[in-house]
């Protein structure tokens, strides 16, 4: 590990007072550390944020305001969120293992790093990690990469489950920086690669998330689910978070699908929600608004799989949450 | 950097390079080898300690950012002579067959029974869920075992548990 000068923050003005190019921020360290391990991450200088007062999970209006410094597990067993945001509780649940979930903060997982197996390894070329190099997934081991959103640059998908639940939800993330305050509506924080798949997110350096607020709960039936390829502690191959509210005629009042394991940001299915909208619900309905999402699919030869997985996924999911 | 830790309530000041491990500081500057090192990527659950009475992977620690925190290893784990009730019943159980990533189960163990709440195959979110065996390897699925002990360790853990 390259070495760097460490320095731990006394509130969010001091943390950012103390950035300075080549620094990064420190959280539960999960991903960070472990990317610093292997050489991905060089960061000069480390600012510890884990231990901000920006802790608590609180209501917030009609909706809740989450610290960006509240572990993984705190989120998840909070009876606020097991309440009245279920699919977040069952999306983080879902994510990881109870360890990295007692370390990993609310901020540091929707800042997590793509867990492409090229970005991983310093020995191989990659456009995220030294923009130019080249991507070897393209034509090499892409199996579980993106298929939606994704760039002749860059292929790579976002990790996390907690973040398609957010997305979901229409969660607002809260920024300090440099610039002052603002905020991001998921899922706008993240960005799609482009031709600049080095910048995971729409984050400027030295900014820092300071809390996650939903808004109130959408209405009706909610279920994350996630394919993967063991029972436990793996990334998804395909993931859903899904709302749907089915009003008394029967036909769809209100619906939020996003996915997640498909593409360089946690994918909202508009294309879906806007299909099933006003449609009777049922299988016919379903089948249509999940062709319409994965229409714009472009898979590679080894991922094909995962657009009637996704396809699959969003009726199944749906089927379930139908009155 | 110089640090302040309580390790199995032992006040242990200690001068660390930023870049070093939790994990490392505790193997080999404290003499306490009893946490694993597995596969130092926080795939493995080796090196699972208890931080302020949370699991958590001493590998993906670094050793700077826990100024005054409560460690326990799986050397605190006892009282003298007095086994944990886990340890007793790994014994009892065979819950290990090169012992590993023992150190890592008992911890993470001693943690998750104290987590409580929801996990990924709980039916129902509200309230609190029994602890059943497929309940157990949920919860325990940060931890591996090569030798595939597992049969063993969730039937010792959920004696403990009951």
């Amino acid at each position: 590990m390259k070495a760097f000068e460490y320095a731990r923050a006394a509130d969010p003005a001091d943390a950012v007072a103390r950035f300075r190019p080549g620094a990064m921020y420190l959280g539960g360290g999960t991903n960070l550390v472990d990317l610093m391990r292997l050489g991905v991450a060089e960061p000069g200088a480390l600012v510890d944020v884990s231990r901000l007062p920006l802790g608590g999970v609180e209501p917030d209006g009609d909706g809740l305001r989450i610290g960006a410094a509240v572990r993984n597990s705190e989120l998840a067993a909070h009876p606020l969120v097991r309440e009245r945001y279920p699919v977040l509780a069952r999306a983080v649940l879902a994510g990881a293992s109870g360890q990295v979930r007692n370390m990993a903060t609310v901020a540091g997982n929707l800042l997590q790093r793509t867990r492409c197996p090229y970005f991983q390894d310093v020995s191989k070329p990659c456009n995220k990690r030294q923009p130019g190099s080249g991507c070897p997934a393209i034509g090499g081991d892409h199996a579980n990469l993106a298929v939606l959103g994704h760039s002749r640059a860059c292929v790579a998908t976002h990790p996390s489950d907690m973040a398609v639940a957010l997305a979901a939800l229409d969660a607002r993330v809260h920024i300090t920086g440099p610039g002052g305050d603002r905020v991001l509506a998921m899922p706008g924080l993240h960005r799609l690669p482009g031709d600049e798949p080095h910048r995971d997110t729409r984050l400027e350096p030295g900014e820092l998330i300071t809390a996650v607020a939903l808004p109130a709960p959408p209405p009706g039936a909610s279920h994350y689910r996630k394919v993967r390829e063991r029972a436990s502690f793996a990334f998804a191959l395909v993931s859903i978070a899904a709302v749907l509210d089915v009003g008394a005629d029967g036909t769809v009042a209100d619906c939020r699908i996003a996915l997640g394991g498909v593409a360089h940001v946690p994918w909202r299915a508009f294309h879906a929600e806007q299909a099933l909208r006003g449609s009777r619900a049922g299988e016919d309905a379903f089948v249509r608004a999940a062709e319409a999402e994965m229409a714009e699919a472009v898979p590679l030869p080894r991922n094909a799989y995962k657009v009637p997985l996704a396809r699959n996924l969003i009726v199944r999911t749906l089927l379930e949450l139908a009155p | 950097m110089e640090i302040t830790l309580q390790v199995n309530g032992v006040r242990r000041p200690v001068d660390v390079d930023p870049r070093v491990s939790l994990l490392d500081l505790l193997r080999e500057r404290l003499g306490l080898t009893g946490s694993k090192k597995g596969c130092d990527h926080g795939q493995c659950g080796a090196c699972t300690v208890l931080i302020d009475g949370r699991r958590v992977l001493a590998c993906l620690a670094l050793a700077v950012a826990q100024e005054g925190a409560e460690i326990t290893t799986v050397e605190g784990l006892a009282s003298g002579e007095r086994l944990h009730p886990l340890q007793a019943a790994f014994i009892e159980h065979d819950a290990f067959q090169c012992g590993y990533c023992t150190p890592g189960q008992l911890c993470s163990a001693v943690g998750m029974l104290a987590e409580g709440g929801p996990s990924a195959v709980t039916e129902e979110l509200a309230g609190e869920p029994e602890l059943t065996a497929e309940e157990i390897r949920e919860r325990m699925s940060g931890n591996l075992c090569r030798c595939g002990a597992y049969p063993n360790i969730v039937t010792a853990i959920a004696e403990v548990g009951a």
